[in-house]
């Protein structure tokens, strides 16, 4: 069984997926807990790859018992393993979380939200753990194509923002297609570790730098790094909460892991460095992103899109500590990719939350949110407090490791950048804060509580909306004081060896 | 030095973070459960730093590891002569100033008391932190969590004016929190360590325009809270906080945070060989004198109590800082002191505005004519306290300003000896009109002329403080060997310097 667990990640959720609508003709109550039981399986089996890959080190898959390099590999090292325990976690979390949102949200579609639901988990896990760069595409269109779907069934203008997503993200798709055409003509591979092997002896081929080109423009598309941003904001704001939940905290990273994986296994580190100059460009468009997104972060008075514009931000940390192309930057890297994806869910989770019981996502309307859901904006706090890079929470330890790693590069406009980052959240989130727990109570609004005092009666998030919050906030607190044994147990083995 | 290894740092640190949480659970309608908490914390943590003292004394520290991120890089406690100072000075202090908050706060009847207790929790638990953390790391974690932890109680009136100046104090405490990373991650790139020790461990490891420009960053980062001008600006528009806020946090644990990390750049980080070598010394202790003699003359402008006592806090903080960047025994010996005289008297200063505040709602130095016949023993503690800062013997300011001018004459550096004479003078300048006017004019038409105190949950303790200081200033080495401490922190620097 255990030896099995890396097909049936993938396997499990794709055929339930194709089961939700059988199910939902019948009781469209039980997609619900279907889909929850369901993507239990690939936290269980994630959980289990990271044991097997702890203990015996990195291992293969072989799909159909077909021997690489023809056949369909999934290579398993520490730093995919990694990353799976981090998808099927919080695609758990964003499941259970989605009950009553999707319930209010998409009454009518619950069984087509579901199926995409876990189509969309399928690619991503899929991505993450193959090691063909062709299957990868495949599950790049598995992942986009239900997200293009998933987004559109949102609220007014989401059809338009995914329309736009669909044109850009194709051609984003195309040039990681034509990427992999180009090196299948020089090399007749598309194994990985295959490409790997063949792809030095090729390194100044003017076939290898174009499609290294597209790699690099269609990952950084699918990840929205700035300028290939645009599609961004719209189709995450506009998108359902369940789906935006979903896409904003996994899509970018999943896109930074991608980013990684071509970048330092399949070219070696010394051709992403040396050969081409692509770290010095990404770096510098990472400092435009972290500026970008900040100030149009401020300017928003929606929190939803606040956040989004805070997300194009963060795909720009994550840039920098790859781009720093260190020990130490790519392990902040690593280690942002899992801080930023659970502190992203929860700021989304408690979004979602807020729309459902107050039906505003308005900043200046959240008056007295502290009183009415005090567990939910607590969770809010703690997570801002992390986005501030306020230890002992996670978001200080990412900060640090990505210091470390622009001045070991000595890079110092890229380091100012990412603590001006943190200094722009600091008014971002604390902006929040003000107004949900301080402003005095306007009188109409006394009224509408319907108390002669102006007491504020609790009015909480339902249950599985505050279970799954509580433990991504908890995550937040406990992966802070916990990242050392994180790095010394994981990331320092996914860091490329060569460093 | 013997080390010694012992969970009780962190049971210290961890006492009034537990009861933070306590006082939250408990809430609003159980004040007095909720209250109890605080006052059993306060106790408890005082017992546990009090205990640790003689071990201290003898010469050893005592060490506790929380976590190790890597080799070199932990969270750690380490508590040293200097560690243990402001950690007792802080412990002993929050007792008093929780049943001082007590009295203060249901007398005005405040809202979020809840909120209030849990942040002043939260802050002493990160105080002590800061005070036993091994390691710049430690220290910088402690220092952002008290940033945060402070943040609700500046604002904690949620009027117009708090919420300006809790965005103001972020401004000024985040940015510096950021220097301050930037300066550490680069200090742990060039040496591998980030441990304090006695006399500096930088030395030798980049070049003198990096070690300079190091220095100046972490002395930003610190002289924020440190009330360092120019970056005093947040200090006097944080007196919008409660008294007891103002009085312990911003006369004692946060500015006093910011004051240690200073002391322990300069002296442990740094150390005084390295800055005789780099000449930086006699640049911070200019700095240090502007600092004191420009808030000496802002001070006399002020008409609001607390913002005159806030700006005689910066006076007295830059003089602490002066103490250590003069670099000699005696100069030494004399700011470290301060620290915990400062803390004393300052303290009790607050204490008095706040039961003027609480009892007659004056909170201008033009509204005192003559209250000293309806609160005498309120307007007595608070002469002694004036008296004892402006350095008149017997009162413990004495014997820091005492041990500063000798360390002037030691430096060599007679100009520091008028600024801490003009300094003086100052003082007298801005606290005897209040002694005089309290007592010796005329009352105005709305004070009672007959003896009418404040609550005496308030009094007491600022009796004692009173009290206190002058007990230290006949015999500095009472009850929590204060002086004692000091020595043997100054002999371990300069037995290695």
């Amino acid at each position: 069984m255990a030896e099995q667990f890396a097909a049936l990640i993938i396997v499990v959720p794709l055929i339930s997926s194709l089961l939700v609508p059988v199910i939902g003709w019948g009781q469209k109550k039980l997609c619900y807990p279907w889909v929850v039981a369901v993507l239990v399986v690939p936290l269980i089996c994630s959980l289990g790859i990271l044991n097997t890959v702890l203990t015996t080190g990195k291992f293969s898959y072989r799909l159909g018992g077909w021997a690489p390099p023809w056949g369909i590999e999934y290579a398993i090292d520490h730093l995919n393993a990694f990353v799976l325990v981090i998808v099927s976690f919080i695609s758990l979390m964003v499941a259970i979380h989605s009950k009553k949102s999707v319930e209010k949200e998409l009454s009518e579609k619950t069984v087509p939200f579901y199926t995409l639901f876990l189509l969309l988990v399928t690619g991503l896990l899929g991505i993450v753990i193959t090691g063909d760069a062709f299957n990868l595409f495949v599950f790049l269109e598995i992942a986009s194509l239900s997200c293009y779907a998933l987004i559109a069934i949102g609220e007014e203008g989401a059809p338009i923002a995914a329309f736009n997503y669909i044109i850009i993200g194709t051609i984003g798709a195309c040039f990681y297609l034509l990427g992999v055409g180009y090196l299948y003509i020089a090399t007749g591979s598309l194994n990985m570790a295959d490409l790997a092997n063949i792809l030095p002896d090729l390194y100044h081929s003017k076939v290898i730098l174009v499609a290294f080109a597209f790699f690099t423009v269609g990952i950084a598309i699918k990840g929205g790094l700035f300028p290939l941003h645009t599609w961004l904001p719209d189709a995450y704001c506009t998108a359902p909460s369940a789906v935006s939940s979903l896409i904003a905290p996994l899509m970018t990273k999943v896109a930074a892991y991608v980013m990684i994986r071509l970048m330092f296994t399949v070219f070696q580190p010394h051709f992403s460095v040396e050969i081409v100059p692509v770290f010095a460009i990404l770096g510098w468009l990472s400092v435009f992103a972290i500026f970008w997104g900040g100030i149009k972060a401020l300017a928003q008075t929606d929190i939803k899109r606040m956040l989004v514009y805070v997300l194009v931000a963060e795909v720009g940390y994550i840039v920098i500590g790859v781009s720093v192309a260190n020990r130490v930057g790519l392990t902040g890297a690593i280690l942002h990719i899992m801080n930023d994806a659970v502190m992203m869910t929860c700021l989304f989770l408690v979004v979602g939350a807020i729309l459902y019981k107050t039906g505003t996502r308005e900043i200046h309307q959240f008056r007295h949110l502290n009183k009415k859901m005090p567990f939910t904006m607590a969770a809010f706090t703690i997570t801002a407090l992390s986005m501030c890079g306020i230890p002992p929470a996670c978001g200080f330890f990412s900060k640090w490791y990505l210091i470390q790693g622009t001045i070991e590069a000595g890079q110092w406009v890229w380091a100012a950048a990412l603590l001006c980052s943190s200094l722009i959240n600091a008014v971002l989130f604390f902006r929040v804060i003000e107004c949900a727990y301080l402003k005095p109570m306007e009188p109409a609004y006394a009224h509408n509580a319907g108390e002669t005092h102006g007491e504020i009666l609790r009015d909480e998030a339902p249950f599985t909306m505050l279970v799954p919050i509580v433990i991504m906030a908890a995550g937040v607190i406990f992966l802070g004081i916990f990242s050392g044994k994180i790095i010394s147990s994981v990331i320092q083995f996914a860091v490329p060896a060569s460093f | 030095m013997d080390v010694i290894y012992s969970s009780r740092p962190l049971w210290a640190v961890l006492v009034s973070m537990i009861a933070a949480f306590l006082i939250l659970a408990t809430g609003e309608k159980n004040r007095n459960i909720r209250e109890s908490w605080t006052i059993m914390a306060a106790l408890a943590k005082f017992l546990i730093v009090l205990s640790m003292v003689p071990v201290i004394l003898q010469g050893k520290v005592i060490e506790y590891t929380i976590v190790t991120f890597y080799p070199g890089l932990l969270l750690q406690f380490r508590i040293d002569a200097f560690g243990m100072l402001f950690g007792v000075i802080a412990s002993s202090l929050w007792i008093l100033t929780s049943f001082y908050s007590i009295g203060y706060v249901r007398g005005l009847n405040e809202h979020a008391q809840t909120r209030y207790f849990f942040a002043f929790a939260m802050c002493l638990s990160s105080t002590i932190g800061i005070a036993f953390s091994a390691n710049l790391l430690t220290f910088l974690v402690f220092y952002e969590i008290l940033t945060i932890a402070t943040y609700p109680l500046v604002i904690h009136s949620e009027s117009k004016e708090g919420i300006m100046a809790g965005r103001k104090y972020l401004a000024y405490t985040l940015t510096a929190g950021c220097v301050l990373l930037f300066a550490i991650a680069a200090i742990y790139y060039m040496t591998g360590t980030l441990d304090f020790k006695a006399g500096g461990f930088i030395a030798g490891s980049g070049s003198s325009a990096v070690l300079i420009m190091l220095f100046a960053m972490l002395i930003m980062g610190f002289g924020v809270k440190a009330g360092l001008m120019p970056m005093h600006e947040w200090l006097p528009s944080a007196m919008v906080a409660p008294t007891p806020v103002s009085a312990l946090l911003h006369a004692v644990a946060v500015v006093k945070a910011g004051v240690f990390g200073c002391l322990r750049v300069i002296l442990y980080v740094f150390g005084p060989g390295l800055l005789h070598d780099l000449g930086i010394w006699l640049i911070m202790a200019y700095i240090a004198s502007f600092t004191i003699i420009v808030a000496g003359f802002l001070a006399l402008g002020q008409d609001h109590l607390k913002r005159r006592l806030a700006f005689s806090t910066i006076n007295n903080l830059a003089m602490i800082i002066l103490g250590a960047a003069l670099l000699t025994k005696s100069s030494m010996t004399g700011g470290i002191i301060h620290m915990a005289n400062h803390a004393f008297m300052k303290i009790t200063l607050f204490f008095c505005a706040g039961a003027l505040h609480v009892k007659v709602h004056k909170d201008y130095v033009s509204q005192l004519d003559g209250i000293g016949r309806q609160m005498p023993l309120t307007m007595g503690a608070f002469a002694i306290a004036a008296i004892g800062l402006s350095g008149i013997p017997p009162m413990s300011g004495f014997i820091s300003k005492w041990f500063l001018c000798l360390g002037a004459l030691e430096a060599n550096q007679i100009i520091f000896l008028f600024v801490l004479m003009t300094s003086a003078m100052l003082d007298v300048a801005f606290f005897f009109p209040i002694i005089y006017n309290s007592f010796f004019k005329k009352p105005l038409d709305d004070v009672t002329p007959h003896f009418d105190e404040a609550p005496m949950f308030m009094v007491i303790p600022l009796v004692i403080t009173a009290l206190l200081s002058i007990v230290f200033g006949i015999v500095p080495d009472a009850f929590f060997r204060f002086f004692s401490l000091t020595s043997l922190a100054v002999q371990n620097i300069m037995g290695v310097g």
